[in-house]
């Protein structure tokens, strides 16, 4: 799965399933401050990751994904 | 002393999802009965059941809202909305103003069967997702419509088996009689889904009068079989007498009685000595004689024992032959927890249409049905004072008295 690929499938369950306004997405953007996700939606992300690209994700791995860019990045380095 | 009186009504059930729609079926005798093949596959005794739509609330609430409510959440949120607004409570407000919220609700056994299945499948508890703990607690209800609605009173969920609404409105006009809240949003909800009823129907206590399922619940009849489950949710603003006249609110009608007792004996079946205590204390309170009742809307289910024990009740209190009788649930089924709510809200509807909604499917009385007015036919008539029964497993039973205003 290419990097861009990841992004798509990750901006599109971002909307679809969690209802974030596309105009929040960007790189740069903080999950929390700008996306807005929440403690609870976390959760809701880890099962959606695990359904689109089969793995769970660790809470202790995502101290250091701030920005959804890095969070894009994080996905792509455990699909390998 | 402080009066109580209700404002708003709401209501979400298998004979309709709007005041004038129930009035209409309560007038008309309408049955919202129907069957759900799948139960049979599932393993039930009986595919009979009300059949009640699921609301659609994408697009009403936020994601984060509807994802922490179970079904009978989802009928609540319905019914709370449409009673509020029938109450013309503003969510300018609900953010300025302390209101209560007390909801009777006693299952939740979809969102915990399915969260279940969940974590066995995956070994992993986090599969469930964020909603799951908050759509399967006992107070859902309540837990949802309090951050839903910004409330800021009683937040306390009422679980008394099939009395949990009656009660719920209960104690709310027991806090605002005290002095303790000025409005409490009171009512009861019901899960209706296949997976909510299987252990009750495993009782052998539904009909099984598959044939013509219009049929099927048929309180007090001599040919009865069991009970039709329901479900729905039903929501009433109550409120202090002076506070409703001073915001210039609608008043359908004032609870004056409030009966509550607890058998004491067997965790199934009833007792004609303490649905008759409940009875009597509601009358008490109220200041009333038996003779002062112009209809009793009774808890009667279709079942063999309950109904003749409330019969029994009835008789013990009203003696036979006078007070008119009439059990909605031949139309409505059981609608278990929110059924004390729901038959209030039914009852101050007939009260408004002046008319008693019939015990469909009374044909023939039994050695205790005979003798006591069970009215099977819409009857037109003035109604003053009205009292409705409710009674639950484990021996909890409440009776309510209203009064038209």
């Amino acid at each position: 799965m290419t990097k861009d690929e990841i992004k798509k499938s990750v901006d599109e369950f971002l909307i679809e399933e969690l209802e974030i306004e596309p105009d929040r997405l960007s790189d740069n953007a903080n999950l929390k401050e700008d996306v807005g996700i929440d403690s609870l939606d976390f959760v809701d992300i880890v099962v959606l990751v695990e359904e689109k690209f089969g793995f769970k994700i660790k809470a202790e791995d995502m101290y250091n994904v701030r920005t959804l860019s890095q969070f894009y990045d994080y996905i792509e380095k455990q699909i390998q | 002393m402080r009066r109580v009186v209700i404002t708003g009504m709401g209501i979400y059930s298998c004979i309709g999802t709007t005041l004038d729609e129930v009035s209409s079926s309560l007038r008309n005798g309408r049955s919202g009965i129907g069957i759900e093949p799948c139960r049979t596959e599932f393993g039930y005794r009986s595919p009979l059941t009300g059949i009640v739509p699921i609301p659609q609330l994408k697009g009403v609430l936020e994601r984060r809202q509807r994802v922490c409510l179970a079904e009978q959440g989802m009928f609540a949120y319905v019914s709370t909305k449409d009673a509020l607004a029938d109450a013309g409570i503003s969510d300018e407000y609900l953010a300025k103003n302390e209101i209560g919220v007390l909801f009777g609700n006693d299952s939740c056994a979809k969102e915990v069967i399915e969260g279940y299945e969940t974590i066995k499948r995956t070994k992993d508890t986090m599969m469930v997702g964020s909603g799951s703990i908050f759509r399967s607690m006992n107070s859902t209800v309540t837990m949802n419509l309090s951050t839903i609605f910004r409330l800021k009173g009683i937040n306390l969920t009422v679980s008394a088996a099939c009395a949990s609404g009656s009660h719920a409105i209960g104690l709310g006009a027991l806090l605002i009689r005290n002095g303790l809240q000025d409005m409490v949003i009171c009512g009861g909800a019901q899960e209706v889904n296949y997976l909510s009823m299987g252990s009750f129907d495993g009782l052998n206590a539904f009909s099984v009068r598959t044939d013509d399922p219009t049929k099927a619940s048929r309180p007090f009849d001599a040919s009865r079989d069991g009970l039709v489950p329901s479900g729905g949710s039903a929501t009433l603003i109550l409120e202090e007498y002076g506070h409703a006249v001073r915001r210039g609110a609608k008043i359908y009608a004032e609870v004056i009685g409030y009966g509550f007792s607890s058998n004491g004996v067997n965790i199934s079946q009833p007792s004609d000595v303490g649905s008759a205590t409940a009875m009597q204390r509601a009358l008490d309170e109220a200041g009333l004689s038996p003779g002062d009742i112009d209809y009793i809307n009774a808890h009667a289910t279709s079942t063999q024992q309950g109904d003749a024990t409330e019969a029994l009740a009835i008789k013990r209190i009203f003696g036979t032959g006078g007070v008119p009788i009439s059990s909605t649930k031949s139309m409505t089924g059981h609608e278990c927890w929110m059924s004390g709510a729901s038959e209030i809200i039914y009852t101050v509807l007939m009260m408004k249409g002046g008319f008693i909604a019939p015990n469909i499917n009374f044909e023939r009385p039994d050695q205790y049905s005979e003798g006591l007015n069970i009215v099977s036919h819409t009857v037109e008539k003035e109604l003053n004072v009205c009292l409705s029964n409710s009674f639950g497993f484990g021996g909890t039973n409440s009776a309510l008295i209203i009064k038209n205003l």
